[in-house]
């Protein structure tokens, strides 16, 4: 799990010690919030003098001390979790199933447990500092009968601890469904400081919003639940209940101003303590990181911004090459006279052709991988005008939602290294949902497809030798992915008709024809069956947009590609001594064009241009829903930069007719 | 239920004014806090604003005090703004719709919008045939009018709206050069919105001190932004790290309120420091793309030669005049006029007449050419049509 052998000299030299820093900063910050927060759970208006000698003293108490350092514990570990968890790259899943899947993982599970604790540790902490009747489970009370002095249950204090475990779950929850360890790059670089202090208040809100919100919830839920661990803790522990006291769940008892306050003090707090390290984590690993253009010793040679940009296995360091890419061409004269210079022996422009070697494979990358995601849509289209005469309207159209991006799973192949490594220290992180493909087929051994998916394929297995064979590859394609359960192995079409509808393969199976034709009606009918499913529908219904984010996830690699690419073009036509530029010219412009198409084809799908609702003060970063408007944006930017830049210049480049036509259009700023 | 409404329209004043003013309906104690309350943040709000004169105005009020285009509320156009790269320049009229004239095509679109009110700045977009930033009374709109399109109403599905709580009405928009930034400030916010617009995201940039900023204009290279406060205060932010310099002024407050109108870039400004404190009463100067002709907005305009190498000089060249009784309102000079310069002037009677004036540049021959034209005054064809539109 932790092998810093594998990794690369960056995960150890930099990013290691990125995290480190946040987490020293997360814990520095730790007395200033915790002060803060016993300032506030002992607030009293009347007595401001008593008010502030109490919270003094409180604070140099040694119980205050150890909750510090429980506290610190609990802050070690969220930082462990956010350099583990963190992501580049989103997840985006397709459908509401998927997203349970991700839910259910056992992994998921891990992590809201632990967070489920430290959210009771930190309640713990917090109902310790505020006293008075939170402080322990046990209180001593006289029992009304016998009038004995025994021990019974404080149900305050459990009450608190419960909320925080609640809202550890939710938070665990929370970072799925938001994707809370997405670390998105800002448009502009700024300073540690000045970022934090930007953020400080949207952070602050965003607690106090989450942890209100969270006491709601929570009191709703321990009014209608809040019976069952009572009596268990109250019977295991051999505590009593104390009749005399009104019980918390019900409504007397929950209409306690004093107790919602301090559950929503103590909610802002442990949220408040999260998020800051969420930030400080996303500000120190996004922070610009500058790679030598060439490298003066061969010890070094891996360090350098050529090299680095063509690594692939660690994905946070070839982001950072790119923006660094995009930050030189932008503001540095010196360095991008290093990328257009000549190699000492020989004169090779070795600097300027591994770059744009690298970005240009980037970007036709992503061309392929949009090209591919058309044709899937376009045949797609003809698999629905085939079957929708057996179907009814809305069956057909739900499955053709369905379906509609059911073959990218075997198209972008060439994306696998630029994807797979969601977090650094792991080969595959989340299983199911780290890869582009994963929102189109969960594989199958993910949790939730375990059962259903598992027997099918097993089914499927077990029944090919009778019928695999006949079926043609293209029928194997385009087989209704009702379950989306497709994998990339070899059962990968495999038709979903379940078993009990399938019998065995009558006499007429001689005739494939005949026989693929009654399987697509069977496998028609119970699509049809299962989509009047309101339940199952919902369920594997496409999210809308969801193709195309996650199509456009780690385009911000493409943008700062983009942007370097097209300034250091542009910035060639007078800084490149050597004409270093001019032979690849053609090959970048047309390379854009080319993606410009792709992009333009693009959104012209339904839903691909339909904009997201914003989301109103969540940490969970959405940046990555409108990175594909960002991505076409960049691309015209870059395609007018070296028009205007180069002008009438361009007709003495080397394209073919339709490009310069294309290109004609940006001339004449007429696109 | 009146309550309600009153919190919508005008949030927490207005729902305190309401309920003091309806104190026979509502109990009396809650009539009694309501106003004490409401007295109470009056007289903070009214330190506040002795403190910056300019947060007592209202809304549109500020737009008027803090816009380019002078005596705005009354002014038939609003604003304008010449495409950076074509022959096109958008105008924001009266009623708040703009108009988009371009040379050689007769078909104007007209943009509306509801969230377009009181546009108080225009922008296009550098490196881009389409995108027009308008600064609105409440928000921020980015119009994407297709440049091939023949349509004279684009929907208002072409526009994106960009707001953020607290900061408006926006005064003042500036695109980065090379049209990957929108920066927008207003009088009211301290920080101003760093806007990453094709994904409507806003990196907020906040320096408490100067109480808003209300003119911004980024260098021509992109390396620097100015942003001019309504106090005795200006910042110069570098744009890689985007840190600032604060600038106090130095000859008080009284001459800052007139450089917050100023047209002009950073390095500029220090020009206008040096020549021009010493004219009191003009209130705009703009300088043409080559940097050989500048023209200062008085009551009438006076247009001046000049030439930065090898040694900064300043002639004084002629004046344009309007028709009897318009004042100008607003000049701009055309991003890129292949003769010389074309100075365009807003007038107060709603005309709009573009000047030219031809001369070969004089870094290119190397000493002064001599003028060959013109301050004439050559009211062009588009303005009139543009002035009986506006009348209609």
């Amino acid at each position: 799990m932790f092998s810093l052998k594998q990794n690369s000299w960056f995960i150890r030299k930099v990013v290691i010690w990125r995290a480190v820093a946040s987490i020293a900063w997360s814990v520095l910050l730790l007395p200033v919030t915790a002060a803060v927060f016993v300032l506030l759970s002992r607030f009293s208006l009347f007595h401001p003098i008593q008010w502030i000698s109490d919270c003094t003293s409180l604070l140099a108490a040694s119980s205050t001390v150890f909750s510090l350092v429980v506290l610190c514990g609990v802050v070690l570990i969220t930082g462990f979790f956010n350099l583990e968890f963190y992501t580049l790259v989103p997840a985006i899943p397709c459908s509401r199933m998927a997203l349970l899947g991700t839910v259910l993982h056992p992994r998921q599970c891990v992590h809201s447990l632990v967070y489920c604790t430290m959210g009771m540790l930190v309640m713990w902490c917090a109902s310790v500092t505020i006293g008075g009747r939170y402080s322990t489970l046990g209180t001593p009370c006289r029992q009304s009968e016998s009038g004995e002095v025994v021990t019974c249950l404080n149900e305050y204090h459990l009450f608190i601890l419960l909320a925080g475990a609640f809202m550890g779950y939710s938070h665990s929850f929370l970072g799925v469904v938001q994707n809370m360890y997405y670390v998105s790059f800002q448009p502009i670089q700024q300073y540690k400081y000045p970022r934090f202090k930007g953020c400080l208040p949207m952070v602050v809100k965003c607690s106090v919003i989450q942890a209100l919100y969270s006491a709601r919830n929570f009191a709703a839920f321990y009014f209608f639940f809040g019976y069952a661990p009572k009596t268990w803790i109250s019977s295991t522990l051999n505590l009593q209940i104390d009749s005399s006291i009104q019980p918390l769940d019900s409504l007397t008892g929950l209409l306690d101003f004093s107790l919602l306050y301090h559950l929503s003090i103590s909610g802002t707090f442990l949220y408040l303590t999260w998020y800051l390290t969420v930030l400080l984590f996303r500000i120190c690993v996004t922070e610009a990181y500058s790679f030598p253009v060439q490298s003066t010793f061969t010890e070094d040679a891996e360090q350098s911004l050529p090299k680095v940009l063509a690594e692939k296995n660690t994905l946070v360091m070839k982001f950072l090459a790119l923006q660094d890419l995009a930050l030189l061409s932008h503001h540095s004269l010196s360095r991008r006279l290093e990328v257009f210079s000549l190699s000492q022996p020989g004169g090779h422009a070795h600097n300027w052709n591994a770059i744009s070697r690298e970005c240009l494979s980037l970007l036709s990358e992503l061309t392929q991988r949009l090209v591919a995601h058309q044709d899937a849509v376009a045949s797609n289209g003809r698999v629905k005008s085939q079957s929708a005469s057996s179907d009814t309207r809305s069956a057909s159209s739900s499955s053709s939602v369905v379906s509609g991006t059911e073959d990218i799973a075997e198209t972008p192949r060439l994306s696998v290294p630029l994807r797979t490594p969601g977090s650094v220290f792991k080969s595959s992180v989340g299983g199911a949902n780290n890869a582009l493909t994963a929102p189109f087929t969960p594989d199958v051994n993910s949790p939730f497809s375990s059962p259903a998916i598992r027997r099918l394929v097993g089914q499927q297995d077990r029944q090919s030798p009778c019928f695999g064979t006949e079926q043609s590859p293209h029928i194997m394609r385009r087989g209704p992915k009702l379950w989306s359960a497709s994998t990339e192995s070899q059962s990968s079409g495999s038709p979903p008709a379940s078993p009990a509808t399938v019998p065995s393969p009558p006499a007429a199976s001689q005739k494939p024809s005949f026989l693929a034709q009654w399987l697509q009606n069977r496998r028609e009918q119970v699509k049809s069956f299962l989509a009047k499913r309101v339940l199952i529908m919902y369920l594997f219904n496409k999210l809308p947009e969801a193709s195309s984010q996650a199509l456009f996830a780690d385009s911000q690699a493409h943008i700062w590609a983009l942007q370097g690419l097209s300034h250091l073009v542009a910035a060639s036509f007078s800084e490149d001594q050597f004409g270093v530029v001019q032979t690849t010219l053609p090959n970048v412009l047309s390379c854009l064009v080319v993606l410009l198409e792709a992009v333009d084809r693009h959104f012209k799908l339904p839903h691909a241009s339909s904009k997201p609702v914003r989301t109103i003060c969540s940490m969970g970063d959405s940046t990555y829903k409108t990175l594909r408007f960002a991505l076409r944006a960049a691309l015209k930017t870059a395609i007018y930069k070296i028009t205007t830049t180069f002008g009438e210049h361009l007709n003495a480049v080397n394209i073919s007719t339709e490009h310069r036509k294309r290109l004609q259009q940006f001339l004449e700023f007429k696109d | 239920m009146r309550s309600a409404g009153a919190w919508r329209d005008a949030g927490l004043y207005g729902l305190l004014d309401e309920i003091t003013n309806s104190a026979e309906e509502v109990p009396r104690f809650l009539a009694v806090g309501s106003a004490c309350v409401l007295a109470l943040l009056r007289w903070a709000s009214s330190f506040h604003g002795s403190l910056f004169p300019h947060l007592t105005l209202s809304s549109d009020e500020m737009v008027a005090e803090f816009s380019q285009m002078l005596d705005w509320s009354d002014s038939a156009l609003r604003s304008f703004a010449w495409h950076p790269h074509t022959d096109k320049f958008a105008v924001a009229l009266l009623d708040d719709s703009i108009r988009i004239y371009k040379s050689n095509s007769s078909a104007t679109p007209t943009l509306k919008h509801r969230c377009q009110r009181s546009v108080c700045a225009l922008q296009w977009k550098p490196l881009c045939g389409s995108a027009l930033a308008v600064a609105c009374q409440s928000c921020l709109l980015i119009w994407h009018v297709d440049p091939t399109s023949l349509s004279t109403r684009p929907s208002s599905g072409c526009a994106q709206v960009l707001s953020h709580p607290g900061h408006s009405p926006i005064t003042s928009i500036a695109w980065s050069p090379t049209g990957s930034l929108l920066v927008s400030a207003s009088p009211v916010d301290t920080a101003m919105m760093v806007w990453d617009v094709a994904a409507e995201s806003a990196v907020p940039l906040q320096r408490v001190g100067g109480g808003g900023v209300t003119y911004l204009s980024w260098s021509p290279d992109g390396s620097r932004l100015l942003a001019a406060t309504p106090s005795a205060l200006f910042r110069v932010w570098e744009t890689r790290m985007w840190t600032c310099e604060r600038w106090p002024c130095l000859k008080g407050s009284c001459q800052v309120r007139k450089l917050r109108k100023l047209s002009i870039t950073v390095f500029e400004l220090m020009y206008a420091f040096i020549y021009f404190f010493k004219l009191t009463f003009f209130s705009q100067t703009s300088w043409d793309p080559r940097g050989e002709r500048l023209a200062v907005l008085l009551k009438v305009i006076a247009v001046f030669k000049t030439r930065s190498s090898p040694v900064f000089e300043l002639l004084p060249c002629g004046f344009v005049m309007g028709e009897a009784g318009a004042e100008p309102r607003f000049m701009q000079f055309h991003p890129h006029f292949q003769h010389g310069a074309l100075l365009t002037v807003c007038w107060s009677d709603g005309r709009i007449s573009h000047v030219p004036f031809y001369f070969s540049s004089a870094g290119l021959l190397g000493g002064d050419s001599p003028q060959q034209a013109l301050a004439s005054n050559t009211a062009d064809h588009s303005s009139n049509k543009l002035y009986t539109e506006q009348i209609s």
